[in-house]
C-alpha cells in the first residue's frame, strides 16, 4: 500500500509556505546543470515550469503531442483569471481569496495548498504584464477587472474573452526564449506513452512520435507532468480533441495514486448539443453572467414560443430568485444543478427541451449595444457562427458541458505523487480546488505551480538524488517499459474489427453522462459499473471491436485516438467506482441520497471529510482506497450557502 | 456566401491524399451525404473518416484540436481558400450550412515551402516557432517582475497590442500568400510587444532577430497585396506590416550606428 503524507508544513496557515521555503533543501547553481528534468506538457502548468526550472540552470526536456507548445488547451479559456491584487479596493485580499477558493471547493480541498495559491496569486500578475500580456486596462492605464462566480469582489484580470490565449503565449514566450537559448530541449509532436520507475522513483519516460511512430526513451532525475485534466472521458466536453488522460493514466498504473477522480465539473454556461455527429461543445465564457440573465417560462407551454414574447412576468429568473446575494453569479455546480431541474421539470427551451435563455436584454437597455458589444463582442460572433443566432435580438441558449476535472494524481504539499521523482501540476493533479473549482481559478493555478511552486519544490527532491546515478535508458526497466508500449500498440491493430474509435468513446460519454453526470445515483453508478466493462470487452473484442487502420511507423490519428479511448474505457471505471464510493454530495459530485430538501449538497463531513485516493493493484484486481483526511485548521466547515 | 437553410446536404469532395512527406500527393474523391446543415466542416471530415474506417481504409490525415477558432491547429484549404469561405474564422469554425446542396468542395494543406506536407492535409508549421524562439519575447526572470501596476499603459496602446497579440499561429497569411511570406504573422508579434512599455528594450534586437529567421527559413517577401489579413481567421490587419517595416528601417538604422548588444533605448 501506498503512503500518503501530505507533507503540510507546520505553523501559522500565512506562514506556512514563506517558511518551508526557506527550510527545504537547495541545489546549488553549479550542480543544477547536472540534473535533468522532464516536462510533459506545455499548457500553462508546463511551459511556465520549464521555462523557468531552464533559467533556473537545470537541463530540461518539454515534451508535447502538439505540433506546437502554443497550442495546448489552456489556450481556449476565456474569461480570466483570478489575483488578490485588491485593485478595485473592494475589501479582497489573500485571505478573501483562500476563503472563496476553500468554500467554492465545498470544503474537499487542503487549507495549507490552496493558502499558497492565494498568496502567489499577486505574483503571476506581475509577472504576466511584465511579459507583455495585454490585460484590460482603464483608461488611466491601470489593469481593470471583472466579476467571477462564487465571490463578492471584483478580482478578475482578463484579455477581452482570450485570456487564457494571451497568459499561455506568455508562457510560450518565455519558453521559447529558453528553446532559442538551447536551455529546454523541446520534443514537439511526442506523445508519452509510459512512466518509467526504477528502484521506486520517477526516471523518465517513453515517448511516440507522431509523425514517424518511433518509440524513445528518456531518463531524468525528475519527472513532471503538466498534461491537463481528463474530461475527455465523457466524449462530449469542452476540452480539446486532442486533451486526454493517457499520461496521467500510465502513471497511475505505475503507481501513482489517482486522487477523487469522480470531482468533475459541469460547466453552466455552454452551447446546447443538437445532434449526435457532434464532436465538441463550446464554452459560453461565465464572465458572460456578470450581465446576461438567466431564465426559464414559468408555464411549460410557454417553452416552445419566441422567447421575446414572453412578458416579464411569465419568466422565472431561477438564479437570482433561488440565490438572491449572489444570483446569476453563484458558483458552477450551483447554477449547472438548477438549470438541470428547471429542465427536468420540463422548463427548458430550444428543440431538445436541454437548454436555458441567457438573456442580454436588461444589459443592452442599460449599456447599449455598442457596450455590450465591447465587452463581449467576440463571445457573440462565436455564438452566432455555430447556432447561425442573434444573441442581441433573441436570449442565448445554454445548457451545462463538462468542462474540467479537479481531481487528478494526487501529490504532496511540494506536489511530488506518492511515487518519489514524479511530480504533477496544474489539473493533471488534485490539489487546489476540492469538489468544484471557481471561474477564473484554473489559469491561476497552472501558473502558480508552474512559476511559483515546482521552482522551489523540485530542489528539496534532487537535492537527494545524485545525477551521477541516473539510470540509463538501457536499463532493463526503461528496455520493459517500452516494450509494454510497443505491445500495447500492437494489440489494437491486431483486434481487426468493425468499429470506428469514436463508436466506442461516444457511447462511453453516454453512460458517464448518465451514469455519473450533474446527478448520480447507487443504483445508476452500479449500472455503470457492469456497462463500462462490457463496453470495454467490446473494444477489444478479436475481430467486432475496434477498427484501427493503418500502421505504427507513420502519423495515424486513428492509433492516437484509440490508445487514448483505450485508457479512458478504464478511467471510467474509476470515476464510477469513486462516485459510488463517497456517499455524501459537495460541490460537482451530486448524489441523489444525499441533498437537503430544498436540493442542495448534504455533505457528510464526519465520514467523508477526505480525499480517497485509488491506487492499482494490478489487471484484473480492484484498486485499493487510501484516505488522506482533510484537517481544516483555519476555517470552519459550514454548509455552503449562496443564497 | 452563407447560403444558409436547413435542409440536409450532399456534398463531394475533392481531398489532397498524400501519403508521407516525399510520397507523391492527388486529390481523390468522397461522396459525403445527407448531412446535418449545422454540422461544422471538420464533423463532416469525422464522418467521412468513420466511413473509410469501416471499409477498411486509411482515413484522411487532418490536423485539427480546440474546434473552437483559437488554437491555431486547423488549416484546411477549402476551394482555394486558407480556412475556407468565410472572413475572420478558422477551418473548424465553418458549418456546412454554407455550402450548396450538391456542392463539389476541394480540400488542400497549407501550401506554402517552409510548411512541408507530413501526410494528406496536415502540414508541419515548426518554421513559426523557429521564429518565435530567435526573438518573440520579453525576457523576464520568474520573480523578478515589478508590481503590475507600476507601468500603466494607455488604454488605446493596450488595445491596439491585444488586436495584434489575437495572433492563433495557424500560418494561413503564409499559405494565402503567392510568396508565402510570413510578414503578417512576424508583424503581430513584433508589434504586439514593440507597443508595450515593457517591450521596448529588446525591441531592436528583436525585430532584427525574427525578420533574418523568417528569411533563412524560406519565407518570401511581402507583395503588399494582402491576401494575409484577408484569410486570416483572426482578421489582423496589414496595417501591423507597415510597423514592421517601420521598426525594421529604424532598428537597422540604430544597429548600424552601435552594436545591438549594447542597446536600451
Amino acid at each position: 500500500m501506498a503512503q500518503l503524507n501530505p507533507r503540510i508544513p507546520p505553523g501559522p496557515l500565512a506562514e506556512k509556505w514563506r517558511r518551508h521555503k526557506t527550510e527545504i533543501k537547495l541545489v546549488n547553481p553549479a550542480n543544477k546543470r547536472k540534473y535533468e528534468v522532464i516536462v510533459v506538457g506545455a499548457g500553462l502548468a508546463g511551459a511556465s515550469a520549464a521555462a523557468t526550472l531552464a533559467e533556473l540552470g537545470y537541463k530540461v526536456s518539454c515534451f508535447v503531442f502538439h505540433d506546437s507548445p502554443r497550442r495546448a488547451h489552456s489556450i481556449a479559456a476565456q474569461g480570466g483569471i483570478n489575483a488578490a491584487k485588491n485593485y478595485q479596493n473592494d475589501g479582497d485580499s489573500v485571505y478573501r481569496l483562500f476563503y472563496d477558493t476553500i468554500k467554492g471547493g465545498d470544503y474537499r480541498s487542503r487549507e495549507a495548498n490552496v493558502h499558497r495559491l492565494a498568496e502567489v496569486s499577486v505574483n503571476i500578475i506581475d509577472q504576466c504584464v511584465a511579459q507583455g500580456v495585454p490585460f484590460a486596462r482603464e483608461y488611466g492605464g491601470l489593469l481593470a477587472n471583472r466579476s467571477f462566480g462564487g465571490a463578492q469582489v471584483s478580482r478578475t484580470f482578463y484579455a477581452r474573452g482570450q485570456t487564457g490565449q494571451q497568459l499561455l503565449l506568455g508562457a510560450y514566450s518565455a519558453l521559447s526564449r529558453a528553446v532559442g537559448a538551447g536551455t529546454v530541449q523541446l520534443h514537439a509532436n511526442s506523445e508519452m506513452l509510459d512512466l518509467v520507475v526504477v528502484d521506486g522513483h520517477a526516471k523518465g519516460i517513453v515517448a511516440r512520435d507522431l509523425n514517424t511512430g518511433v518509440l524513445s526513451r528518456h531518463s531524468a532525475d525528475a519527472v513532471i507532468l503538466a498534461t491537463g485534466g481528463y474530461g475527455n472521458v465523457f466524449n462530449l466536453s469542452t476540452y480539446a480533441r486532442g486533451s486526454n488522460a493517457t499520461a496521467i493514466w500510465r502513471a497511475y498504473k505505475r503507481g501513482a495514486c489517482f486522487a477523487n477522480p469522480c470531482f468533475t465539473q459541469i460547466h453552466p454556461t455552454c452551447i446546447p448539443v443538437t445532434g449526435d455527429y457532434q464532436s465538441k461543445l463550446t464554452l459560453m465564457s461565465e464572465s458572460l453572467r456578470n450581465d446576461g440573465r438567466i431564465w426559464v417560462p414559468k408555464n411549460r407551454e410557454d417553452c416552445r414560443k419566441d422567447p421575446n414574447s414572453i412578458a416579464e412576468e411569465s419568466r422565472d429568473y431561477y438564479l437570482e430568485r433561488m440565490y438572491p446575494a449572489f444570483g446569476n453569479l453563484c458558483p458552477r455546480d450551483v447554477a449547472s444543478r438548477a438549470a438541470k431541474r428547471v429542465c427536468d421539470e420540463g422548463r427548458g427551451v430550444g428543440e431538445t427541451g436541454l437548454g436555458v435563455y441567457l438573456d442580454f436584454s436588461e444589459a443592452i437597455g442599460r449599456l447599449g449595444e455598442a457596450g455590450v458589444r465591447e465587452r463581449y463582442g467576440n463571445l457573440f460572433d462565436i455564438y452566432r457562427e455555430i447556432t447561425d443566432e442573434n444573441a442581441y435580438k433573441a436570449p442565448m441558449r445554454i445548457f451545462p458541458a463538462v468542462h474540467y476535472t479537479m481531481g487528478g494524481l494526487w501529490v504532496d504539499y511540494n506536489l511530488m505523487s506518492n511515487v518519489p521523482g514524479l511530480f504533477v501540476l496544474g489539473e493533471a493533479n488534485f490539489s487546489d480546488h476540492g469538489a468544484n473549482r471557481l471561474g477564473a481559478s484554473a489559469l491561476m493555478q497552472g501558473l502558480a505551480d508552474g512559476y511559483f511552486v515546482i521552482p522551489y519544490t523540485v530542489g528539496d527532491y534532487l537535492a537527494g538524488q545524485s545525477p551521477a546515478k541516473r539510470p540509463s535508458t538501457e536499463a532493463p526497466e526503461f528496455r520493459q517499459a517500452e516494450a509494454d508500449v510497443g505491445g500495447r500498440t500492437d494489440k489494437l491493430f491486431a483486434v481487426k474489427g468493425r468499429e470506428p474509435v469514436s463508436h466506442f468513446h461516444k457511447r462511453l460519454g453516454n453512460i458517464l453522462w448518465a451514469g455519473c453526470g450533474m446527478a448520480r445515483t447507487k443504483a445508476g453508478l452500479e449500472q455503470a459499473l457492469r456497462e463500462i466493462p462490457a463496453l470495454r470487452e467490446e473494444f477489444w473484442a478479436q475481430g467486432h471491436g475496434v477498427n484501427v487502420p493503418g500502421s505504427g511507423d507513420n502519423l495515424n490519428q486513428s492509433l492516437e485516438r484509440a490508445g487514448r479511448v483505450a485508457d479512458f474505457l478504464e478511467l471510467g471505471e474509476l470515476l464510477c467506482r469513486d462516485a459510488l464510493a463517497r456517499e455524501e454530495s459537495c460541490g460537482g459530485h451530486f448524489r441523489e441520497e444525499h441533498q437537503y430538501p430544498d436540493g442542495e449538497c448534504r455533505r457528510d463531513d464526519a465520514n467523508f471529510a477526505h480525499v480517497a485516493a485509488w491506487e492499482y493493484q494490478g489487471e484484473g484486481r480492484d484498486p485499493a482506497r487510501l484516505v488522506e483526511p482533510l484537517n481544516y485548521e483555519f476555517v470552519k466547515m459550514s454548509v455552503r450557502n449562496y443564497k | 456566401m452563407s447560403t444558409g437553410g436547413t435542409q440536409s446536404r450532399s456534398v463531394t469532395l475533392r481531398v489532397w491524399r498524400q501519403a508521407g512527406p516525399e510520397a507523391p500527393g492527388r486529390f481523390v474523391e468522397y461522396q459525403a451525404k445527407d448531412l446535418n446543415p449545422n454540422m461544422s466542416f471538420l464533423e463532416m471530415l469525422d464522418v467521412v473518416n468513420d466511413e473509410l474506417t469501416m471499409k477498411g481504409e486509411e482515413p484522411i490525415a487532418f490536423a485539427h484540436d480546440c474546434r473552437e477558432g483559437i488554437c491555431g491547429t486547423c488549416s484546411l484549404v477549402i476551394d482555394g481558400k486558407p480556412h475556407g469561405p468565410h472572413r475572420g474564422i478558422a477551418s473548424c469554425q465553418t458549418y456546412l450550412r454554407s455550402f450548396e446542396d450538391g456542392a463539389v468542395i476541394t480540400v488542400e494543406p497549407f501550401r506554402a515551402r517552409p510548411f512541408p506536407v507530413v501526410k494528406d492535409l496536415v502540414t508541419d508549421r515548426s518554421a513559426f516557432d523557429k521564429i518565435q524562439q530567435a526573438g518573440g519575447f520579453i525576457t523576464v526572470r520568474t520573480g523578478a517582475a515589478p508590481e503590475a501596476n507600476v507601468i500603466p499603459v494607455p488604454k488605446g496602446d493596450a488595445e491596439l497590442a491585444m488586436d495584434a497579440a489575437q495572433c492563433i499561429g495557424c500560418g494561413a497569411c503564409a499559405a494565402a500568400c503567392k510568396n508565402a511570406s510570413a510578414m503578417l504573422f512576424v508583424a503581430a508579434k513584433v508589434s504586439h510587444l514593440g507597443l508595450l512599455p515593457q517591450g521596448q528594450a529588446e525591441r531592436d534586437r528583436r525585430v532584427l532577430a525574427m525578420v533574418e529567421t523568417m528569411d533563412g527559413l524560406g519565407f518570401g517577401g511581402c507583395t503588399n497585396q494582402y491576401e494575409c489579413s484577408a484569410a486570416c481567421p483572426k482578421l489582423i490587419s496589414h496595417d501591423f506590416i507597415a510597423r514592421l517595416n517601420r521598426d525594421y528601417l529604424a532598428a537597422s538604422i540604430r544597429s548600424a550606428l552601435k552594436p545591438v548588444a549594447q542597446e536600451g533605448e
